[in-house]
């Protein structure tokens, strides 16, 4: 268990190093790059160049890039041009990323305890009603686009009846402490049960949105896994045992389906940040997707640098402890 | 039983040269492996289902409705999409989008244009983009997945590292950030950019099929019988493992229409917009979208359709070409 673990960590390390090279080259080949960000596009050609030999963008490549890497690893990304000008761009990640986990929480709070029970209801009772319907709901959680969905949710449920809040993450007039940055537990752990319920009021639309497509995943993927499970020859030796439904049901059915839907839980945190740049952009809800969307507008190249490669960091660590925790419940893949 | 003599092909008896009927031969040893019931192919027996499938016959009638419509529709639209009829009806301040009067049933849009041409005609760009950056992402997995999982050794590992890098970036953030690389966007960085988020996933898929056609008895026969690498990687097993690809590229259809929405939303899309495109026409309605929501509604209600029409057809034709569930 131990070197399947340390095999895992010295491959993420591999990938988080060819991306970091990745996002090297790529912010080199952006239009215009950091100097014209800088100066402007209109800048003299002297500026330009005094400019370059300041940043060290005159030397050669692979130079600026170990040089890149040494600042990274000391947590220097750079100071933000657009965003949050004069702020270092990881201090603006860090202010950022308690609303996004928050907001992911919450949309797979929806989306996990919907989906397997849909799930495996749906598989067990294939051909129901309620196996087509949920088929139907799963299919246009994916048909539809994320924006689109956090739109309509906005229109309806904020505007047109307004019962919960438009945007944002708290009511300007809510004076609440902050404690940890996660709203909703700031308010619990500090007894402000107001802050805390206007904070929760503020992520129900978004994470109703942002919980759309995982909801669908999960559900297709549980409902698959389970179909698949009720026709292996152990099922039918367990029945043939004469055990209870409940026991096969519970311990061979449904331990053995939860197997695959742990990995595909895992690949949703990829799907979670994709969605929560455009849900959090209609609801104006301030965390990284929101900051990422601004940088890519507004071409701030050291927030988009921390913002990518964190984003990437966090999606490929969340992948190795899944890989780890399906590991520790499947011990065919230890073998491997 | 019976059936397959039936089915075996009369000319094997006449007199074929040694190498023409050792071909033969292992082409029936591969089509032999790949079903379980004798006589009826996989292909036929999943048609056959697919035939009497609701699901899969109002997908596929969408699709086609949807092809045909982007045939046609230059012919169909009443306006040019680009022209702008309702111009002098447009006020900035007090109402930025005409209604629809005769002859523009829907209105038109912010700059004038009639609303249902553009809806008509979209579907063209709409069609182009999907098809598009789903070819390329298919060209460019097949060529990745192929060399990984017929050559296997250092370029499988090779290979295989790089999609795992390509995978470990959420594909939206992907996408945005190759279509930020152009300097000016245009409907072909939606393209690639799409397409590039394809291509990990696609090579993935084919190489793990091929890993199963390579231990597969079928294969194993071909190399007996002296069969060249070539010949086994692209007769006998790239054609048995491309079953998954194909389902898949129908629902990366739905995806990718659906992507290209989100970058248009995103400012990274297509910027001309005389040649519209659903995906950016919904993100263009974006300001005015509280107070005149059909703009939004139209194009998102054609996305949806078509969206789940390729995943209705995708989601069947998995189902179908399962072998699993031919029970």
């Amino acid at each position: 268990m131990l070197r399947f673990i340390i095999r895992r960590l010295i491959q993420m390390v591999g990938v988080v190093l060819v991306l970091s090279f990745l996002l090297f080259m790529w912010l080199r080949s952006l239009p215009g790059g950091p100097v014209s960000a800088i100066l402007g596009e209109r800048a003299t050609e002297s500026r330009r160049q005094a400019l370059e030999a300041a940043l060290g963008l005159d030397q050669p490549i692979f130079v600026q890039y170990l040089k890149f890497l040494q600042r990274a690893i000391q947590g220097d990304f750079g100071i933000s041009t657009q965003v949050l000008p004069g702020t270092d761009a990881l201090e603006i990640f860090l202010m950022r990323l308690p609303a996004t986990l928050e907001l992911s929480f919450f949309a797979m709070l929806i989306a996990i305890p919907l989906g397997i029970p849909l799930g495996y209801f749906a598989a067990r009772r294939r051909g129901s009603a309620l196996d087509n319907t949920s088929i139907v709901v799963s299919l246009l959680g994916v048909a539809v686009p994320v924006f689109f969905t956090a739109f309509l949710l906005k229109y309806f449920f904020a505007i047109k009846w307004p019962i919960f809040p438009v945007s944002g993450r708290q009511s300007a007039d809510v004076d609440a402490t902050r404690v940890t940055g996660f709203f909703v537990l700031d308010g619990i752990l500090t007894r402000e049960w107001d802050a805390a319920w206007d904070a929760f009021m503020h992520l129900v639309l978004p994470s109703i949105a942002l919980a759309t497509i995982p909801f669908a995943i999960i559900f297709r993927i549980t409902r698959a896994s389970v179909l698949d499970v009720l026709d292996e020859d152990y099922v039918r030796t367990a029945e043939a045992k004469g055990l209870t439904l409940r026991v096969i049901r519970s311990r061979h059915v449904l331990r053995n389906a939860m197997l695959p839907v742990t990995t595909i839980i895992g690949l949703q945190v990829g799907l979670l940040l994709g969605g929560a740049v455009l849900t959090e952009t209609v609801f104006s809800f301030p965390g990284i997707g929101q900051a990422l969307a601004e940088a890519f507008r507004d071409k701030d190249y050291a927030v988009l640098q921390v913002l990518i490669m964190a984003a990437a960091a966090i999606f490929v660590l969340v992948n190795l402890l899944v890989d780890i925790s399906y590991a520790l419940i499947d011990p065919r893949v230890r073998a491997r | 039983m019976t059936d397959q003599q039936g089915t075996e092909n009369p000319s094997t008896k006449r007199g074929l040269s040694y190498g023409e009927r050792r071909k033969q031969r292992i082409d029936e040893l591969a089509a032999a492996s790949v079903d379980e019931t004798p006589g009826v192919s996989l292909y036929a027996s999943a048609w056959r289902r697919l035939r009497r499938n609701p699901v899969f016959l109002i997908g596929a009638g969408i699709t086609v409705l949807f092809v045909i419509l982007a045939v046609i529709s230059p012919w169909l639209a009443p306006w040019d999409p680009a022209a702008t009829p309702l111009l002098d009806k447009v006020r900035p301040q007090s109402n930025p989008i005409p209604g629809p009067e005769p002859g523009h049933p829907l209105g038109g849009d912010d700059r004038g244009r009639d609303l249902l041409s553009r809806l008509l005609v979209g579907s063209q760009q709409t069609l182009i983009v999907g098809v598009m950056a789903t070819l390329f992402g298919l060209v460019g997995g097949i060529t990745l997945g192929t060399l990984a999982g017929a050559l296997g050794g250092w370029v499988d590992s090779v290979i295989m590292r790089m999609v795992d890098v390509l995978l470990s970036i959420p594909s939206l953030l992907l996408a945005i950030s190759i279509a930020a690389l152009a300097q000016k966007p245009s409907q072909w960085t939606v393209i690639i950019a799409i397409a590039v988020i394809q291509v990990p996933i696609f090579a993935r898929l084919l190489r793990g099929s091929l890993l199963g056609q390579r231990v597969s008895d079928h294969v194993l026969a071909a190399r007996a019988l002296g069969v060249k690498r070539g010949a086994i990687v692209f007769r006998h097993m790239l054609p048995n493992a491309l079953g998954p690809v194909i389902v898949q590229a129908t629902l990366v259809l739905a995806t990718a229409i659906i992507d290209a929405a989100a970058l248009s939303f995103l400012g990274v899309g297509n910027s001309d917009d005389r040649r519209p495109e659903w995906g950016q026409m919904l993100a263009r309605a974006q300001p005015f979208i509280y107070d005149h929501p059909h703009l939004a509604i139209y194009p998102a209600a054609c996305i949806i359709t078509v969206a789940l029409g390729f995943t209705l057809m995708g989601e069947s034709l998995r189902e179908a070409l399962d072998p699993k569930s031919r029970r």
